[in-house]
């Protein structure tokens, strides 16, 4: 550590660092605008000017920018020095020439750190009397709003649409004081993390254009800590409510899972909290009037289902939480409670787990995927099903040739410096996989085969490496080649990473993955191994270990059971129809817990409303391995409740003896006691029990408005604030002005700091840990003594068959997630649905773009217009999954491609 | 009096010498003699003859050069980049030697990449300069087929390739590190140092940027040797200096003299004096960003030193006179304006202070001034000083305002009292 002296002060610094760093690390209020704690330095704003001194006799000393300069040791600064203080105030003056004085009705007004700056450096008297240059606005898509008229030109928002995050359809342009961030022509943005321009802008140019349609400032909200639900990274999110509508959603500091940043199906996915299709009341089949029934007859009707006696069983789902997974588990009793995906899914993900429990390799947070300095892919098309890992992986290739940078005293966060030594430079990143993927971009090779010749690949690549790897026969010399660049890449790296998952939905690809971080172990490399989840809680529901779905059904025809529950699941989207039919047909007692009106809720003889993430307090477990909590935002209308409490209250009633489950504390107790691999879960967050001198967290910030005025047309009187009974939290703007630990913080905001850039407040050191530690606990880690043996069985090379075609899923990150995909935005730029063929396949079949064939799956047909996607190998077709109707069919599949002209004509 | 520069520049105004005549008159002479020497030799040569950049900034160019990393372990490709963006409001010193004596400035590439073993080199020209990129086409493709360039020049195992890089045309193409991002294709920005271009300049590799009339004083330093050059000298800077002057002079105009000549001798010996009918008030000595001098100036010595003393800087050594007859708040206007319009809008100071400023002149010439308005300039000037900024760009356009607020401040106060511009 470095001694520096702020205004003759000492205090220790990170001499690594830089002094804004340094100076925000220490609590001290420097105003800064283009500097970004995961982006660095470059000098632009000039806004975070302090005076440095020579040595203490130097009294004249001279202005510099605290970001650009070395907390070096012995460094002398003044924040307060009454020249630094007039040139601070003079940066922002200049940027008021031109910023509008809109706040009022500005999205940004509260939240916006160009206010929370303005404030802090005292400008307050406007003394440029010219007029303001004015711009034209772009219409960017349904998900961020453009007025450039705010802007003050801190380049944050091109540096991190083009340099973080790659995207290559904005930019910066113009000069002096007409520059303009934008696009060259209108149009929806293309990059999948588009929605971070609203936090990385410092005012208000880019806002969330989905909380402009049910609008709230950020201190009328109520926010929660919580968890993201669209894929299985486990993204840690802020989600506002007001009015009962949940607004918006940004990010949560979390340094080891998603840092500063979420992806737009993240961030935009939220809506279907508020969708008209909610199910809001608990519905009976052929009863009418839901008016007169209660809650407890709701009970009563499910518990009389469930006694003992009744051959019931509970079909889990990897979109619940731990907490609803194992009340129905107990609810139907373990041997009674199955996995809600297709058998294939399932074991895949028993697969993973199995690798990274018994296998020697750790399971990457983000933060570690980030560092990493050689990675490959197999198989996964990872900006579509774990997107905001895509966006660690961008910057994982700058680890290796930032390594020339400390022998030229390049401080890594002197960002431009740093760009423009390495320039295009790139560590190695390979992607294998069935089409093209957007992190291409910046791979040092892709390669394009079918699932089992990326798994040959893969298999290659670990005998490679060590020879007591199963070899790959017949592999093909210019794949040799590959396989051998790949191979030295990965053994000359400090900190290789394997990526793999269930995206082929291929075991072979995924035990290659497995062969390839245990070759690596064996040549004592500590290589990680990241295996994606398709869902926010498909490794909690695996962890659970519940029979497969495929016996569930066994059970039903053979007469085994006659009541079925299922939890948050659409099985229409997992299986095929026929299949679900069947299955629903031949039970007499369908009960379905779930937020949104599907094909399976309109099979069911009892629907109970379930609280989506919003509304309820629960667990999950990401693909990392981590379990982490989610807060209730806020108590919903109707009888929508929390699936476990549901759960509960049946088995409270259907139970003798009952358990005493009162909390949510409760029931995570009892089930880290029945399940061993679930024992950590209780140290995801703290005990409902936990106060900050006596009091509870607040959810509501202290000026919370209009809290005697919201329900004044029920009642005058100001109602009493629901209670929470499992949460340290409150459903108040009462409680403790204290940070709380990380894991309940439910907003960040630090006096004088309004913006989300308050996030610096909370951590033990900027861009560092929370205090306290980041939320979550990890659940998988390697075993100590990992012995275990190489996956033998390779497949055979793909051979392309002359009729028919090998189907392969391709994945959308907005289309192939269901909840998501409510959101009108994010339905807005899902595609349609297609068949995609190469060039020349389309060609041999006498296909154009557009045109239509008929392809037949599990005994149904579908229509579907052709696609080019010249990254497909021949032989190999691709259908975006997850895309209505291209649900609940299992892929890789064969099928014939039959042009069908009739249905090109019709529109 | 020596006048190596441009001895071989036709007085007329023709065309310069084809490459044979110029090799008749000692041309690419410096070539051969530096390929038989080690490169450490040219820039000692260099170092002693206290050669200092003649771009403005007057870094010593040896120096400059012994940053480069050099040796077998030194990252490949190496550039020189010849800074021919000659943009300075009335600077106009580059343009005769591009267009009089293009086979010059090669020569003197040729050697400078010798000395830090350059594998490429560039010319970056200023986008209006068409006849000048005309005549260094044609002079780069003769140097070409007589081996000065290509591979393996004359036989000595070095080998360099030229390219002509004409400019979209900004201001900040001309700063060293804007330059190099034009160059790679992206905005003009200037970069932030360390790393010095010498050590990750062009496209991340070592680079030199050295000024058109720096470039052209190699051959001569190589053929004649240091003493010889700082013999040229009147002071401790060495060579000569092209000089020029503009505005109401009787002949505006450039001159090749010894370094060091004195302001007067330039002003009335070379240009005439002022124009009959017309005063003298003040000059910026370097082009459009140095400090105003005056009448009590005169016997200032032109180089870097002297002209620092005297309150501003050589800059390219190119006067620009300002009369009685001509409105100072005007013509600084004029400047502002030209600056406000090259920002590249980067930082704050400079985006926003240079366009207010220009804006408040424009007003006081509208006769729109207010009172307070001289405050809020000589704020600007304070605001945008050096070390404020992310560049030279706005402390440079400061200069000339922050001078013109004390040596005319009477003008500034009378177009805001009256109401108008006097000279209007």
């Amino acid at each position: 550590m470095a001694a520096i002296y702020i205004d003759d002060q000492a205090y220790k610094a990170d001499p690594k660092q830089n002094l804004l760093h340094a100076c925000l690390s220490l609590g001290f209020n420097l105003p800064y605008f283009c500097w970004h704690p995961a982006m660095g330095s470059v000098g632009a704003c000039r806004q975070c000017a302090v005076k440095q001194f020579q040595d203490e006799k130097d009294t004249r000393g001279r202005i510099v920018m605290a970001c650009m300069t070395p907390a070096a040791d012995g460094t002398r600064i003044s924040i307060e020095d009454q020249e630094a203080v007039a040139f601070r105030a003079g940066v922002i003056e200049g940027m008021m020439i031109n910023h509008p004085h809109d706040c009022p009705v500005c999205d940004e007004g509260g939240h916006c750190h160009l206010q929370d700056m303005t404030v802090m450096t005292g400008h307050d008297y406007r003394r440029y009397s010219f007029l303001k240059r004015t711009f034209r606005n772009q219409y960017l898509g349904p998900l961020v709003n453009h007025e450039m008229n705010r802007c003050i030109q801190c380049y944050r928002c091109v540096r991190f649409y083009r340099e973080y995050a790659g995207g290559r359809d904005f930019d910066v342009f113009g000069l002096r004081d007409q520059v303009y961030f934008g696009r060259q022509n209108e149009g929806v943005l293309e990059n999948e993390f588009s929605g971070n321009l609203v936090e990385v802008c410092p005012t208000g140019v880019f806002t969330d254009k989905t909380l402009k349609r049910h609008y709230a400032r950020k201190w009328d909200m109520q926010m929660a800590p919580s968890v993201c639900v669209h894929c299985g990274l486990g993204c840690n999110i802020t989600p506002g409510e007001r009015y009962g509508i949940l607004r918006q959603i940004v990010t949560r500091y979390n340094r080891e899972v998603n840092g500063y940043f979420l992806c737009d199906r993240g961030r935009y996915g939220y809506e279907f909290v508020n969708s008209s299709h909610r199910i809001r009341q608990a519905g009976i089949a052929g009863e009418k009037n839901t008016a007169s029934r209660t809650k407890v007859d709701v009970i009563q009707r499910l518990s009389s289902l469930v006694v003992p006696g009744a051959k019931v069983i509970g079909i889990g789902s990897p979109r619940a939480s731990l907490e609803s997974n194992f009340l129905l588990r107990t609810l139907v009793g373990p041997e009674h409670f199955y996995a809600g995906v297709d058998d294939h899914q399932y074991r895949l993900a028993l697969t993973m787990l199995d690798i990274l429990r018994t296998g020697p390799s750790r399971s990457p947070s983000l933060r570690e995927v980030e560092l990493s300095d050689a990675v490959l892919i197999l198989g996964e098309d990872v900006t579509n099903v774990a997107p905001r890992m895509a966006l660690s992986l961008r910057q994982s290739v700058r680890q290796q040739p930032m390594q020339v940078i400390d022998k030229m005293r390049i401080p890594p966060w002197d960002d431009h410096a740093v760009r423009h030594v390495l320039q295009d430079a790139k560590g190695p990143l390979f992607v294998a996989s069935p089409a093209a993927t957007r992190l291409d971009d910046v791979a040092t090779r892709t390669y394009r085969a079918s699932p089992d010749d990326v798994a040959r690949l893969g298999f290659g690549i670990a005998n490679a490496l060590d020879d007591a790897a199963p070899a790959v026969p017949d592999l093909p010399g210019d794949l040799r080649t590959l396989v051998d660049q790949i191979a030295t890449a990965l053994k000359n790296a400090r900190r290789p990473l394997v990526i793999s998952g269930p995206g082929c939905n291929n075991e072979a690809v995924i035990q290659a993955a497995a062969n390839v971080a245990r070759a690596l172990y064996t040549a004592r490399l500590p290589a990680t191994l990241s295996f994606t989840t398709p869902e926010c809680n498909s490794f909690g529901l695996a962890l659970m270990a519940p029979a497969p779905l495929s016996q569930a059904f066994a059970a039903v025809r053979d007469g085994a059971a006659n009541v079925v529950v299922i939890l948050e699941n659409d099985l229409y989207r997992r299986l095929p129809a026929h299949l679900v039919d069947e299955f629903l047909n031949s039970v007499s007692q369908v009960v379905v817990l779930d937020h949104l009106q599907t094909r399976t809720t309109e099979r069911a003889s009892l629907v109970l409303p379930a609280a989506t993430f919003a509304e309820a307090d629960g667990t999950l477990v990401s693909s990392e391995g981590r379990a982490q909590r989610f807060y209730q935002v806020f108590v919903p209308d109707g009888d929508i409740r929390a699936s476990w409490h549901w759960l509960r209250d049946a088995i409270a009633i259907a139970r003798s003896p009952a358990p005493t489950w009162e909390h949510i504390d409760d029931v995570i107790a009892a089930m880290a006691r029945d399940i061993p691999a679930l024992a950590m879960v209780p140290k995801a967050a703290p005990s409902g029990s936990f106060r900050i001198w006596g009091e509870k967290v607040p959810r509501e910030p202290h000026r919370y408005s209009g809290r005697t005025a919201m329900h004044a047309n029920i009642d005058v009187h100001e109602p009493k604030p629901p209670d929470d009974p499992d949460t340290p939290l409150s459903f108040s703007m009462e409680g403790t002005p204290e940070q709380p630990p990380g894991a309940l913080i439910p907003f960040f905001w630090s006096p004088g700091w309004n913006s989300i850039q308050a996030t610096n407040f909370y951590q033990s050191e900027i861009a560092g840990p929370l205090r306290e530690g980041d939320p979550g606990v990890r659940l998988i880690e390697p075993a100590r003594d990992a012995t275990g043996e190489y996956y033998v069985h390779i497949p055979n090379a793909f051979a392309r068959q002359s009729h028919e075609w090998l189907l392969v899923p391709l994945y959308h990150i907005f289309g192939s997630e269901e909840l998501s995909l409510v959101s009108s935005g994010i339905a807005e730029l899902a595609p349609k649905p297609y068949v995609a063929l190469s060039a020349d396949d389309a060609e041999s079949l006498g296909l154009r773009p557009g045109e239509a064939v008929r392809i037949h799956l599990d005994n149904i047909a579908y229509r579907l217009p052709v696609v080019i996607n010249k990254d497909l190998p021949s032989g190999v077709a691709g259908l975006p999954i997850g895309v209505p109707p291209l649900t609940g069919i299992h892929l890789p599949a064969y099928s014939t491609l039959l042009p069908d002209r009739e249905y090109s004509k019709t529109p | 009096m020596e006048k190596p520069l441009t001895k071989n520049i036709p007085p007329n105004g023709d065309g310069p010498l084809p490459l044979t005549a110029y090799e008749k008159a000692g041309g690419y002479e410096s070539v051969r003699k530096a390929l038989n020497a080690s490169p450490a030799t040219i820039t000692d040569l260099v170092t002693k003859a206290k050669l200092r950049g003649r771009g403005g900034a007057g870094f010593s160019t040896g120096m400059k050069w012994s940053f480069v990393p050099m040796g077998k372990d030194a990252p490949h490709p190496k550039y020189l980049l010849a800074n021919a963006d000659e943009m300075e409001p009335g600077t106009f010193k580059d343009r005769l030697l591009l267009e009089g004596d293009p086979h010059q400035l090669i020569e003197g590439m040729i050697v400078a990449a010798y000395a830090i073993q350059a594998d490429i080199a560039y010319i970056f020209l200023r986008a209006e300069y068409t006849l000048a990129a005309k005549r260094l086409s044609r002079a780069i493709a003769e140097a070409y087929e007589k081996h000065y360039l290509g591979r393996n020049i004359l036989g000595s195992g070095y080998s360099l390739e030229i390219y002509l890089h004409v400019s979209a045309g900004r201001y900040m193409c001309g700063e060293e590190t804007g330059l190099l991002n034009a160059l790679e294709g992206k905005r003009a920005n200037p970069r932030s140092k360390p790393p010095f271009p010498p050590i990750a300049g062009l496209w991340g590799k070592p680079t030199i940027v050295q000024n058109v009339e720096t470039l052209c004083n190699l051959p001569h330093i190589i053929n004649n040797g240091p003493q010889w050059f700082t013999s040229l000298s009147l002071t401790a800077d060495g060579g000569t200096k092209l000089y020029g002057a503009s505005g109401k002079v009787k002949r505006p105009g450039l001159w090749e003299l010894p370094m060091g000549t004195t302001i007067r001798e330039i002003l009335e010996g070379h240009a005439g004096g002022m124009r009959d009918g017309v005063k003298l008030r003040g000059l910026l000595p370097g082009g459009a960003s140095t400090d105003f001098l005056t009448e009590q100036h005169l016997d200032v010595r032109m180089d870097f030193r002297e002209v620092q003393k005297a309150g501003s800087r050589l800059g390219t050594g190119t006067m620009i006179v300002l009369d009685d007859q001509t409105c100072p708040v005007g013509m600084v206007w004029n400047l502002e304006r030209f600056f406000s319009q090259e920002s590249c809008g980067w930082c704050t100071p400079c985006w926003s202070g240079l366009n207010w400023a220009e804006r408040i002149l424009r007003a006081m010439e509208e006769g729109r001034g207010q009172m307070g308005d001289l405050e809020k300039l000589e704020f600007q000037t304070k605001f945008n000083a050096p070390g404020h900024t992310f560049c030279a760009l706005a402390p440079g356009a400061m200069e000339p305002l922050q001078s013109a607020l004390k040596y005319f401040h009477a003008d500034f106060e009378q177009h805001i009292r009256e109401h108008r511009c006097p000279w209007r």
